[in-house]
């Protein structure tokens, strides 16, 4: 075995070997920043993983929603922890735990070896080529109207999931509003660099966004992708001390929010009603139909996870 | 062992590393901190099995699985945030109140 | 390999270097003003060199163009950054390191 064929093996060890010291790292460092900030390194590492396993839509989504938006959500929630909150313990204490809790760090670390001796042991005895339902994709991917297999599977093949999973993201942004969201924090208006960079950045991310939505249906990219730029770009405005006008927080937000939704459920009752099966799209039509349902549900996703970022409530004009 | 089968193990050893600190630390972000480690675990395994197709092409249905995965966790993460923030607005500690160390 | 991949190697390398460099300097820089330096010098050409590598490889022009916007960027993002963390550090008086 040469060198040339061994570097891909090295390259995926080392990947694997990073991927594990980094989770550690994060879970187990004594400051809480210092934990986020590895979290985000350990997502940027997994976008790799996801390249090296011919996976780049997934690689897409998860360097921005996963690493990204994730950190900002968690930075932004450390940031409203006072310094007593985020300690995790005085010096006593760590020495009390020391003392009393050596046998309660044992016996989970024993028995989750265990359980990972299993799983290792489950994942091993799976076959070792196995095409699963990608045959069965290709066969019918004619008639989905994108060329994209993982577009197709997510809207048209598996729409169902899809639907619901949007339906749990605007779940999600109900809760945290009827919570009371995140404190508002005190604004600092922002420098002339970032300024300046927000007005640079905004138009080019949402072009960028428009461009994942539309390459989707042949290429990676797609509906979330789109959507987690388009998050970006509100997460950069809101840092920059933008906040909407009034007179478009009350219902023009709420018919954003809900335009990916709705359509998607319109779209799944009128298949019904015209005595097909639920998602069932006629295949001349099946392009336009999903590109139409991924611009909503960009629209949508992209919104909602700006909104959960912000936290709390944007005032409407009544002032509520 | 192919590439994906010690994808698959990393995975599996992410679910474990997190879930051994969900239950050993108690400071509720850290724990929110597992629970997505848990979860990039866990996408890790399916996307892994989903390129045992030999030369061809990758089974794209667990790569959907993982793309909504990933957006349904991060909505759950913020939810748990704002959880974990109303209950230090009522306690004061972000702490579960039978584990709090004291 | 052609003559292109031999190039590509080549300047694959290069950046590789620099991105160490600038990972080392991360690590042994005594405060956050020069590990900020380090890392945005460093990382920046480093990244210039790996995305002519690839547009040596990449056989069509709007590869190229769409590889230079990413590159572009990158340079803004990390600039502005770089100056946001400095101007945090400093507001919050950490002082820069002297011998």
């Amino acid at each position: 075995m040469d060198a040339l064929t061994l570097l891909p093996w090295i390259f995926d060890g080392v990947t694997g070997l990073a991927l594990l010291l980094l989770a550690s790292w994060a879970l187990a460092s004594p400051r809480l920043f210092t934990g986020i900030v590895m979290f985000v390194a350990f997502g940027l590492m997994m976008s790799i993983a996801w390249v090296r396993l011919d996976a780049p839509d997934i690689a897409l989504a998860e360097v921005a929603i996963g690493a990204g938006l994730t950190g900002a959500l968690l930075l932004a929630a450390l940031a409203r922890l006072t310094a007593a909150q985020a300690a995790q313990e005085s010096a006593s204490q760590s020495a009390k735990r020391k003392r009393t809790l050596r046998l309660f760090q044992w016996a989970p670390a024993l028995l989750l070896a265990m359980v990972a001796a299993g799983l290792a042991y489950a994942v091993q005895s799976l076959p070792p080529d196995s095409a699963g339902l990608s045959a069965d994709v290709a066969a019918n991917i004619a008639r989905s109207g994108v060329s994209n297999p993982v577009t197709a599977v997510l809207l048209n093949f598996r729409g169902y999931d899809t639907l619901l999973e949007i339906l749990v993201l605007l779940l999600a942004l109900i809760s945290v509003w009827t919570l009371g969201g995140l404190s508002p924090q005190r604004t600092v208006p922002p420098g002339p660099v970032l300024d300046v960079l927000t007005r640079v950045l905004t138009p080019v991310l949402l072009l960028l966004s428009a461009y994942l939505l539309w390459v989707g249906a042949r290429s990676p990219g797609g509906a979330f992708q789109a959507a987690a730029v388009l998050a970006a770009a509100g997460v950069l405005l809101l840092l920059a001390g933008w906040r909407p006008q009034p007179r478009f927080t009350g219902i023009p937000l709420r018919l954003v929010l809900v335009a990916g939704p709705v359509l998607f459920l319109a779209f799944s009752l009128v298949t019904i009603a015209t005595g097909r099966n639920l998602m069932e799209y006629p295949p001349p039509r099946a392009g336009v139909l999903i590109f139409l349902l991924e611009a909503a549900a960009t629209l949508s996703i992209g919104v909602t996870l700006v909104a959960l970022f912000l936290g709390e409530r944007p005032p409407d004009k009544e002032g509520q | 062992m192919s590439p994906a089968h010690f994808f698959a193990l990393v995975g599996v050893g992410l679910f474990c590393i997190g879930l051994y600190a969900l239950i050993v630390r108690a400071h509720l972000l850290r724990k929110i901190l597992a629970i997505n480690v848990m979860g990039s675990g866990v996408f890790l395994v399916l996307a892994a099995l989903a390129k045992r197709t030999g030369s061809a092409a990758p089974d794209p249905v667990p790569h959907a699985m993982v793309i909504t995965g990933i957006v349904v966790a991060v909505a759950a993460t913020a939810f748990a945030l704002v959880l974990m923030l109303r209950l230090v607005a009522e306690t004061g500690r972000a702490e579960l109140p039978d584990e709090r160390i004291e | 390999m052609t003559p292109s991949d031999y190039a590509a190697s080549v300047l694959l390398s290069v950046g590789a270097i620099f991105f160490l460099a600038g990972t080392v300097g991360l690590v042994r820089f005594p405060d956050v003003y020069t590990r900020l330096h380090a890392l945005t010098k460093s990382d920046n050409v480093g990244l210039g060199f790996v995305i002519t590598g690839l547009a040596v490889q990449s056989g069509s022009w709007f590869v190229v163009g769409k590889l230079l916007l990413i590159w572009v960027l990158v340079l803004a993002a990390g600039a502005s950054v770089a100056h946001l963390i400095a101007n945090g550090a400093a507001r919050r008086g950490i002082p820069t390191w002297t011998r």
